[in-house]
């Protein structure tokens, strides 16, 4: 039994110094204006906001694993879960939900209804194939490489397309053992 | 469709209803996001002044999309005609939706006539960044500075708005004062107006 028992998201975010989510959601439609700006395709935009999204998960990681106090996850289905509940509810203030596991345990899929990235946006005709949310699927594949997994996170559904929900698939390609940086025999 | 429980579907964005403004996210959260706004402006410019004008150009945006925003929550869609309005209303309301506080002090500068500075301690923004020595004056403010100046932009208060560093004795890190310089139909506008 863990001396510290993990907290819960709310309980976190209630802890930690909040800011207002429009200046989030205003400064986050800036940074798509101008990457959308300087680079024009869609696809660049996509890849651009993925790799700051991963930037972003690798420090964040940090910090989620200081304030949480989560033990170590058993397995990926714990990892999940812990991110849907705890990660995105400390960070972003709004809970996800975990649904669609595959027979294996290794995808599924976190849910999100409400996100404050996607406040006031509309996607115009010009950039049907731009995944505006694209930072977050970076954001969870940054941070669970910092922890050992290789994963892909791809988007189905996307309420900015049409969709009802926004949905996130996370799919664990392998576990990476850790690395020590020196050798023990030399 | 009876019973189907979902959400109703808003094809155009302003048809949904507006939010109250209270939702929060972490502030952990974003200086996350405006530290790689920065880095990325960082890797697209060759000199100082260039980043700060970008980031004061990601901070128009904002700031224009603020105005409109508060103009018709906040204020009942009234707009201010006269200059200590206008002041007043970036000092206090805007300050008080995006950064939680109104800003600590707004003064008139006592050299030039056309010149206003709005000061606070410690920028949100720069909470958690360090400028390098090699980057000299660089100031992330400007960011706010853009904000500052894409709300009065659009209110009808056309202005150059900068961020600078002013050093305080006694206090470790200095204030950060936003420099607002008005241009000069405005001022003949305050004039005829009395």
């Amino acid at each position: 039994m863990a001396p510290v028992a993990p907290r819960s998201g709310d309980a976190i975010f209630a802890s930690v110094e909040r800011v207002n989510a429009e200046l989030f959601t205003l400064t986050y439609g800036a940074m798509v204006r101008q990457l959308l700006t300087d680079l024009e395709e869609v696809e660049e935009v996509n890849n651009q906001l993925d790799q700051m999204g991963y930037n972003i998960g690798v420090r964040l990681v940090d910090e989620f694993l200081a304030k949480s106090n989560v033990s170590r996850c058993v397995d990926f289905k714990e990892t999940a879960e812990v991110i849907a509940k705890v990660g995105f509810k400390m960070f972003l203030g709004v809970t996800a939900s975990v649904s669609n596991w595959d027979a294996e345990g290794t995808t599924c899929s976190i849910i999100l209804e409400d996100n404050p990235l996607v406040d006031f946006v509309e996607l115009p005709d010009t950039c049907q194939g731009l995944y505006y949310c694209n930072i977050l699927s970076g954001v969870i594949r940054g941070a669970l490489e910092m922890v050992s997994m290789k994963t892909e996170v791809t988007w189905l559904r996307d309420m900015l397309r049409g969709d009802d929900a926004f949905e996130l698939q996370v799919k664990l390609l392998k576990q990476v053992p850790e690395e020590y940086p020196y050798k023990d025999d030399e | 469709m009876i019973g189907a429980g979902k959400m109703k579907q808003y094809t155009n964005v302003l048809d949904r209803p507006l939010s109250k403004g209270k939702q929060e996210v972490s502030l952990s959260g974003f200086a996350f996001l405006f530290s790689e706004l920065v880095q990325y402006n960082q890797t697209q410019v060759d000199n100082i002044a260039e980043l700060e004008r970008r980031l004061e150009d990601a901070g128009y945006a904002v700031g224009t999309r603020i105005l409109e925003l508060l103009c018709h929550r906040e204020k009942g869609n009234r707009r201010e005609t006269r200059l200590l309005g206008i002041l007043s209303f970036v000092h206090s309301t805007v300050w008080k939706i995006l950064f939680g506080k109104v800003a600590d002090s707004l003064e008139k500068g006592t050299e030039h006539e056309d010149e206003y500075m709005i000061s606070e301690k410690e920028l949100l923004v720069n909470r958690f960044i360090s400028i390098p020595k090699d980057m000299g004056a660089f100031n992330c403010g400007a960011f706010v500075a853009g904000i500052v100046r894409g709300v009065l932009d659009n209110a009808g208060f056309p202005a150059v708005v900068s961020a600078h560093f002013v050093p305080v004795e006694g206090l470790q890190r200095p204030r950060t004062t936003i420099l607002i310089k008005f241009a000069e139909e405005v001022l003949q506008r305050e004039a005829r107006l009395g």
